[in-house]
Parts: C-alpha cells; sequence; structure tokens
C-alpha cells in the first residue's frame, strides 16, 4: 500500500523536475535564437525540413477531415432542416478547433518525432558534444533553428489543413450532395468572424507550435544517448505533445469562445 | 611550463568517485599517453580539460588559464585553440567531407569560399585523404572517418590536440596510418598531443610521456622506457598485458573445493 503512495510521489517529483528543465532549457533556446536570425540559411533550410516536407500530409488530411464532416453535417443537419447551413458548420469546426488541433497532432507525429529522433541521434553520435568542443554552441546552430522552424510552420500548416478541409467540404457539400453553391460560401461570409474566430485559431495554431517543438526539441536533447533511449525519446514526443495539445486546446476554447 | 597542470582533481558522478586527488602536468610540444584500465575515466578526464565538465574540487589549468571557472565567451575562445578526436569521429552526418573539414573554418573565421577552399584541401591531404572530399560521412570506413575528424581538429591551428581513444577497433594497417599521423602531425605543427588510450604499445611507439591512471589516481608516470622497467607489480602487470597479478584473474569467491563438493 505505502509502496503505491512512494512510487506516485516519485513519479510526480521526477516529472517537475522535468518540467523544470525543459524550461530553462527553453530559455536557453530564448537566448539564442538572435543568432539563428542573421543566418537565416540555417532556419530556411530548417523550414524546408519541418514544414515543406509536412505540405503533402497536411493536405490530404485536411482535405479528408472536410469532407467527411461535410457528409456527417449534412446528415444530422438535415433532420433540422438545416443543410443550408453546412458551409458554416464546416467552416467554424475547422477554424475554431479541427484546423488547430488536428493539424497539431499530425504535425506532432510527423514532424515533432523526426526532430526528437534526429536530435537524439546526434547527441548519441557525439556530434552535439563535438560541436561544444570546436566552439561552436549546440543551441544556436542545432536546436534553435528548429525550433524557430516549427514555431513559424505550424500555424501556417494549420492554416493550411483549414484552407483545404473547407474546399473539401464544398466538394462534398455542393459537389455531391447538392446543397446550393452561394449559399455555402455567403453563409460563411456572413457567420464567420474575423477577429472571433480565424485570430483566435491562429492564436491557437501559434500556441500549439510553441509547446510541440518545444516539447520535440527538449525531448531530443535530453533523451539518453542509445537506440532504447532514443525510441523512448520519440514516443514520449508524441505522447505528451498530444497530451498537451488537447489539454491546452481546452483551456483556450474556454478562455476564448466560453464565458470563463 | 605547462600546457596543462591538473592539481588535486576530485570530480563524481552521482555516487561513484572518478577522479579521487589527481595531479598531472602536461608539457608543451610532446605527445603525452594516458593510460589505464576501462571505465577508469579517461575519456572524462578530457572532457574535465576540455571544460565540457566542471571538477568538484582542484584546478584544471589550460595555458595559464583555469578552464573551469570561464565564462562561456571565454570558454569558447579557449576552446578554438583545442582540437579534440573523438572515438566515433563524430563527423556531421549531414554534410559531405568537404563541409565538415570546412565547419571551423566558415563559423570561426571571416575567410574567402577559395582560402577555404585551400585550407580544408590541405589539411585532407594532411591525413591523406584529399581524393575523398566529396564524399558524405556514411560512405566511409571507420578509420577514414576519424582521419577526417583528424582534418577538422586541426583545421584552425590548434595547439593541442586530444585524442580519445584513437586506435580501438582498427586494422593494423589503419592504426599505423594513425599512430603515424599523430606523431608526425605533433612534430611539424608543433602541437601538444594527448592520447587517450590502453593500446600499450601503440601508445609507448608514439609517447614522450605516459601516465598510468587506475581507482582516480595516477599509479605512475615517467617516459615509456621508465615504466617498462618500474618496478611497481602493477604497472608490470599492466604494461606487459599479464593475465594475473596485483589485479586477480580469479573474481572473489569460496573455496573451489567447497564450491564444488561441500
Amino acid at each position: 500500500m505505502l509502496d503505491y503512495f512512494q512510487r506516485l510521489g516519485e513519479r510526480s517529483l521526477s516529472m517537475l523536475e522535468r518540467l523544470g528543465r525543459g524550461t530553462i532549457f527553453f530559455l536557453k533556446v530564448l537566448m539564442a535564437i538572435p543568432s539563428v536570425l542573421i543566418r537565416p540559411r540555417l532556419l530556411i533550410s530548417q523550414m524546408h525540413s519541418v514544414g515543406v516536407l509536412s505540405f503533402s500530409l497536411i493536405v490530404i488530411a485536411g482535405l479528408f477531415v472536410g469532407m467527411v464532416l461535410a457528409l456527417q453535417g449534412f446528415y444530422t443537419l438535415s433532420d433540422f432542416g438545416a443543410e443550408g447551413m453546412l458551409g458554416v458548420m464546416v467552416a467554424a469546426s475547422l477554424i475554431r478547433e479541427l484546423g488547430p488541433v488536428v493539424a497539431g497532432l499530425l504535425f506532432a507525429g510527423r514532424a515533432g518525432s523526426a526532430l526528437t529522433a534526429e536530435i537524439g541521434l546526434m547527441k548519441a553520435t557525439e556530434q552535439l558534444s563535438g560541436m561544444e568542443m570546436m566552439a561552436v554552441d549546440p543551441m544556436a546552430r542545432v536546436i534553435a533553428p528548429r525550433f524557430l522552424a516549427g514555431l513559424i510552420s505550424m500555424p501556417l500548416l494549420a492554416s493550411l489543413f483549414t484552407a483545404v478541409g473547407v474546399l473539401g467540404g464544398h466538394l462534398i457539400g455542393v459537389g455531391l450532395l447538392g446543397i446550393d453553391e452561394g449559399g455555402y460560401w455567403s453563409q460563411i461570409q456572413a457567420k464567420i468572424d474575423f477577429q472571433e474566430d480565424v485570430i483566435n485559431g491562429l492564436i491557437k495554431s501559434i500556441v500549439f507550435g510553441w509547446v510541440i517543438t518545444w516539447i520535440a526539441v527538449f525531448e531530443g536533447y535530453d533523451a539518453i544517448p542509445t537506440s532504447d533511449g532514443v525510441s523512448r525519446a520519440t514516443t514520449r514526443t508524441v505522447v505528451h505533445s498530444a497530451f498537451a495539445v488537447l489539454l491546452l486546446d481546452f483551456i483556450l476554447t474556454a478562455l476564448m469562445f466560453g464565458d470563463i | 611550463m605547462p600546457l596543462i597542470k591538473i592539481k588535486n582533481l576530485h570530480f563524481s558522478r552521482g555516487s561513484k568517485v572518478i577522479f579521487d586527488g589527481l595531479n598531472m602536468d602536461i608539457q608543451r610540444g610532446k605527445v603525452t599517453a594516458i593510460m589505464g584500465p576501462s571505465g577508469t575515466g579517461k575519456t572524462t578526464l578530457l572532457k574535465v580539460i576540455g571544460g565540457q565538465l566542471k571538477p568538484h574540487k582542484g584546478t584544471v589549468e589550460v595555458d595559464g588559464q583555469a578552464i573551469h571557472q570561464l565564462r562561456n565567451k571565454e570558454l569558447y575562445q579557449l576552446r578554438k585553440k583545442m582540437g579534440m578526436l573523438f572515438q566515433s569521429g563524430a563527423l556531421l552526418t549531414d554534410i559531405s567531407v568537404f563541409e565538415n573539414v570546412a565547419f571551423p573554418l566558415r563559423e570561426h573565421t571571416k575567410l574567402s569560399e577559395s582560402m577555404i577552399r585551400y585550407l580544408v584541401l590541405m589539411k585532407l591531404h594532411a591525413v591523406g585523404l584529399r581524393g575523398a572530399c566529396e564524399l558524405m560521412p556514411s560512405e566511409l570506413s571507420g578509420g577514414m572517418a576519424r582521419r577526417v575528424a583528424l582534418a577538422r581538429a586541426i583545421a584552425l591551428d590548434p595547439m593541442m590536440i586530444m585524442y580519445d581513444e584513437p586506435f580501438t577497433g582498427q586494422d593494423p594497417i589503419s592504426m599505423g596510418v594513425l599512430v603515424q599521423l599523430i606523431r608526425l602531425l605533433n612534430d611539424a605543427l608543433g602541437l601538444t598531443s594527448i592520447v587517450v588510450t590502453h593500446d600499450v604499445r601503440e601508445a609507448c611507439e608514439i609517447a614522450d610521456y605516459v601516465y598510468l591512471i587506475s581507482a582516480g589516481k595516477v599509479v605512475e608516470h615517467g617516459t615509456p622506457k621508465q615504466l617498462e622497467d618500474s618496478s611497481s607489480e602493477w604497472s608490470q602487470q599492466f604494461m606487459k598485458g599479464k593475465a594475473d597479478g596485483p589485479v586477480p584473474f580469479h573474481y572473489a569467491a569460496n573455496d573451489y573445493l567447497e564450491d564444488l563438493i561441500g
């Protein structure tokens, strides 16, 4: 019995310790960011690797999510004779929730795990240590560019996801199910408020980008430098990012759209 | 004046004591070998000298500066004058051999591209790998990777190079090449070389001075000849590679007869 409490306490303490180390790590990354901005080549190559290579995944996922939303939405809305609102339903769901969250989860799985594995392997093959001995700060050269790249790419990918999703909804709703095209777009125009919906969705995606990339980069840097260690770190990145995204989504939604 | 002065070094990892009052002087312009059984913390010693780890007690002076007390900027300035060869080479795997050797030049100097090209090709030529400059690290053999790492370590013409187990796992020819390169570069470039190894034969071939470490302290030190003629039994067992001696063959166990019959 006591054993259980002891283990619980130990786990909580080690979690807090990790959080502390992660925060100190994040502050070090922040301090290294100015040196990245004067060397745009590094940043651009990382943005290609983190953002551009996630492009097809996000577009295909966005398309299908939009299409499924339209399909399911149509049947539910027709019960109330409200098929004409399909456009708003699809657009609002995507802009406010599904865009940032689903794109965030996909980003964590694709780009987050890749970042963790790459940095973890660099640590395991002593490349980070080697850089330190060559008087090159690995924070500025390796970590900070990747962090900035993730932070910039995530909102862009989330917006792309949303846009393609709305188009996918249009494809199914107007193309397949026969909703009025003019109605689809004009409802969106009328009901979606730029400040309330679009900006809030963008803020969410920026916060998610920050958290996911922070977790991915920290787990890689903190990984035990063996093959088992790197694999565990990659798993932790995806799992913790997912938890963080969903938790933050709830908090942000409550703050932005609720009455709290 | 010695290039590196280590006085009363104490260092532990968790509860394990690694160094317990280590004293060492590394003379300029010489090849110094640091030898000892596996796990005595020889690599840790290199990391302490390089400032990656801070000693818990004692001082480490490199070129007159206490390296563990330097602030980041000064530490990085000092590191530019140090070269380190890791056991695995530690080349950056996403760029070519040429780019790897050019890395320190691009990071720390503002030389033009043509100057960098000259320097990189010269350094690669010194280690015999000028023809491999377009290959990627994944296409190199272990020995070749180490030679490229060596070319990278001398790119900024440092005052000293530290070699972490350079002879481990090499075939006789690569070993011969590395042995010759270490001595040649040391004399030709006026470097100070520190070689951490447990290959007694190779180390004695090129070293001017040898330190034997065990249990966190220096057990003995001297020229290779002095160590070979040493009166200490432990040193004799280590240098000659005898199976039994002060370090026993048998792990502590009960009486043999009792174990079998009783």
